[in-house]
């Protein structure tokens, strides 16, 4: 029996969150001999060859908040992000002891060197670095990746001892359009009317879809939006914001809860891009890694991450969000030691700094526990701008 | 400190081509590339007849000649974080400042920014900051990693093509030359011979006495094949010259070399991992040369090609599948597993009595895991690590009493370990 209301699918979502032994991607994979699941990292990983392979899709988004971390520090310097220290003292204290491979998508050297650790450290696990093409060109770029994705698919395929076929990723597909679909849905209903879908409330959401199989997830967005949808909430009189930079490491809950009580409606955001990657519908009928590498090479999302090519393009991306979410500003929150998200903010800085966007920036990281000044400094951003916006 | 430094004929020559180097990117005579240490195409760029201006051995020279410190500060002030590659920041700061070439002439705004994505995430954010200012054509070359050990057909493939549909009509648009691809095997051809004499004075710190310093000394010897000269007969003739002094001081049974004249006595063989400090280079190496610990075998002499480990050579025969060879095989390309392999046979075949790690700050391709690399790499030998942590281009990072204590303490270490294995 699924939970129906919002408090209910909330709590349940809540669960999931706080629960760091995965429960509930244990239960799927002990509901049936010989199944299989694969932890993969952010920024971007193909789930659906995980899903068409019968596996089940894990997101490792390291130890949260309240883990303490013992034997993690013991393997990276101090001035390292904390989300492999965590993630590696959740391996090293047996909470993805039934993960059965990882994947670390290509996002930056500490996560590429992670992969490395695990061959050392795992050496009986399937471990897959997952690289993606910076040209993006489909003679170059997109035969490099279809390569990639053939061998990606021939690894699982090992693992699996079953062929993927085409049909079964073809379905996947359509799995994962649907799932994306409903995000999107959710992230237009909270754009419409932020204080009915608080920020954290979509963030758990999410959080849960990294758990839980896919089928489900999908259906726990269509009764949290009913739900929500048939309930009216106090509006505040809140900006409006786009948050960037917590595509990899986690900002703790409470981040985002304070965001929103200092006066910032998140009306967009970069959390767990995996979930809206690709922007676009993708072709399910026909060759599906042709079908998969056209969608990333030219339909998905940007991010520090990737590369783009043309100077002009860099950081439309964030200007065309700002605009459909018409948001009033944007929070920079960075974690701490993060290559990519603090490379890329300068640029993406001097951009809104032409458009007169307010701005303003942080850092975090993902067991910060001090949130009184993150409330002062966003209270702060958030009364400049109902300033200015009244002026 | 001695004043007195002690400078060999190979240095003297380096000195005096990297400063004719300066002179020609400063000259406006030329086209003019910006590109990376790891993954450089200089016979490439040699074949536009492009000068190749790289950013980190600026940044480099800044922070020898204690200039760096206040470029970083500059471009932390001016939005860029604390937290990432002071490289980056030295060259923010230094274009703030004049962008002053260490000819005291202005550095050109380059006519081109090739973005060598190898080995390192920073590299391709790095050129997108410079791509803001200089405005400029820019074009990437992406250096899939090689994640698991060696590299595929995959990833040859797809530099191959980035070469031909993307770098090399670049570099003819921009430097208004055609491409000739006998011009190319020519250069590799010259690389070769280079890289022979390269991976035999390499070789050498396996006697012992070892006649050189594979990381303090190993920079200088790197100089020319990891910047602009590879390809060139310059880099033929100053290797050739190195292997004679080489060979020199290995029939007058020398210790290596070191500012203040030869080791006397040589007590401790270290590998080290991991690139040097540069604020404080000489002093970090005084600890050393001090207390007579040579270095026989690096990781960071491999940060530009790795011509021992798997015996690559450029290969004229195939030019452009040569260069996709190389740009994977550079040290920060290789994972974790083949960085432990390439150390613990270093630590013996150079019968190194442990392995040091100098973590950085500011570079996360290197230091990300190197913990681990280090337990694994005594596990497979036997012989202690150590490990100590300062900055590339950052003053701030270096602290000298701090890293002294841990080299001491290493020592120490190992004199009980020789003893303990002379008791046994």
């Amino acid at each position: 029996m699924r939970p129906k209301s919002v408090k209910k699918i909330v709590a349940f979502c809540q669960d999931i969150f706080e629960d760091i032994t995965f429960a509930k991607a244990r239960q799927w994979k002990e509901a049936q001999p010989g199944r299989k699941v694969i932890g993969y990292m952010p920024v971007y990983v193909p789930r659906e060859f995980i899903h068409a392979a019968g596996m089940l899709p894990l997101g490792i988004l390291g130890g949260g908040a309240d883990m303490e971390v013992i034997h993690g520090d013991a393997y990276y310097q101090s001035y390292i992000c904390r989300i492999p220290r965590s993630t590696i003292e959740l391996a090293i204290t047996g909470k993805l002891d039934f993960v059965d491979g990882m994947m670390f998508p290509s996002i930056c050297d500490v996560i590429r060197n992670l992969s490395g650790i695990w061959q050392i450290m795992f050496r009986d696990k399937f471990v897959r670095y997952f690289d993606v093409p910076q040209n993006f060109k489909d003679e170059v770029g997109g035969v490099f990746y279809m390569n990639e994705l053939r061998e990606l698919k021939a690894g699982l395929e090992k693992l699996s001892g079953q062929k993927i076929t085409a049909a079964q990723l073809n379905h996947s597909i359509a799995v994962y359009n649907e799932n994306r679909t409903w995000i999107n849905k959710l992230y237009d209903f909270r754009a419409a009317a932020p204080w009915n879908a608080p920020a954290a409330e979509v963030y758990l959401l999410l959080r849960a879809g990294m758990v839980l199989p896919v089928e489900e997830h999908t259906q726990l967005l269509k009764d949290y939006l009913t739900a929500a949808a048939a309930e009216e909430r106090p509006l505040r009189d809140n900006c409006r914001v786009v948050l960037v930079g917590t595509f990899c490491e986690q900002p703790p809950l409470n981040l985002i809860k304070s965001l929103e009580m200092a006066g910032c409606y998140i009306v967009d955001d970069d959390n767990m891009l995996v979930t809206r990657w690709l922007l676009e519908e993708v072709p399910c009928d026909g060759d599906p890694i042709e079908s998969l590498a056209k969608a990333f090479l030219h339909h998905s999302a940007e991010t520090a991450a990737k590369y783009e090519a043309d100077l002009e393009q860099k950081g439309s991306y964030l200007l065309e969000t700002i605009r459909k979410r018409a948001a009033d500003g944007v929070i920079f929150a960075a974690p701490s030691f993060c290559d990519p998200a603090l490379l890329d903010q300068p640029m993406l800085v001097h951009r809104l700094e032409k458009l007169k966007i307010p701005y303003i920036t942080m850092q975090y990281a993902e067991n910060s526990g001090q949130m009184q000044p993150i409330r002062e400094q966003a209270g702060t951003f958030a009364d400049s701008i109902k300033l200015w916006s009244a002026s | 400190m001695s004043q007195q430094v002690v400078k060999s004929q190979s240095q003297l020559l380096q000195k005096e081509m990297i400063s004719r180097n300066y002179d020609r990117i400063t000259s406006g005579q030329c086209k003019v590339s910006s590109t990376f240490v790891p993954g450089n195409l200089n016979e490439l760029l040699m074949c536009f007849d492009i000068a190749n201006n790289l950013p980190e051995i600026n940044a480099i020279q800044n922070a020898m000649r204690k200039k760096s410190g206040e470029m970083i500060t500059d471009a932390e002030r001016s939005g860029h974080s604390e937290d990432v590659c002071t490289y980056v920041k030295a060259d923010i700061g230094m274009m703030a400042k004049g962008n002053i070439a260490p000819n005291g002439k202005p550095f050109p705004d380059p006519d081109l920014l090739l973005l060598s994505y190898t080995g390192c995430f920073t590299f391709m954010k790095w050129f997108e900051l410079l791509r803001e200012q200089y405005q400029c054509p820019t074009v990437m070359l992406q250096v899939p990693y090689a994640a698991d050990g060696k590299p595929t057909r995959n990833m040859r493939d797809y530099i191959v093509k980035q070469l031909k549909e993307e770098v090399i009509p670049t570099l003819e648009q921009v430097s208004g030359i055609k491409f000739d691809i006998d011009r190319l095997r020519e250069y590799l051809r010259k690389s070769a011979i280079a890289e022979d004499d390269l991976v035999w004075m390499l070789e050498q710190s396996k006697r012992k006495p070892s006649p050189i310093d594979c990381y303090f000394g190993g920079v200088y010897y790197m100089g020319p094949i990891f910047t602009a000269f590879r390809g060139t007969d310059e880099a033929i003739d100053y290797y050739r010259l190195l292997r004679e002094e080489i060979q020199q001081r290995i029939d007058l049974g020398l210790c290596a070399q070191t500012p203040e004249g030869d080791l006397p006595e040589e007590k401790y063989r270290l590998v080290v991992e991991g690139p040097p400090n540069w604020t404080s280079f000489r002093e970090f190496w005084q600890m050393f040369y001090e207390m007579g610990a040579v270095v026989v075998a690096s990781s960071y002499t491999k940060v530009g090609g790795v011509y021992d480990y798997d015996n690559f050579r450029h290969d004229p025969d195939h030019p452009l599948e040569s260069l996709a060879d190389y740009c994977l095989g550079v040290y920060t390309n290789r994972n974790l597993p083949t960085r432990v392999d390439m150390l613990a046979r270093n630590v013996r075949e150079y019968e190194a009595d442990g392995l040091l790690i100098n973590s950085i700050k500011s570079c996360n391709s290197f230091s990300a895991g190197q913990l681990v690399l280090m337990r694994e790499v005594e596990k497979l030998t036997g012989k202690p690590g150590a490990f100590i942590e300062t900055d590339l281009v950052d003053p701030r990072y270096f602290s000298p009493a701090n890293v002294k204590n841990r080299l001491e303490s290493y020592f120490q270490m190992i004199d009980q370990k020789r003893r303990a294995v002379m008791a046994s």
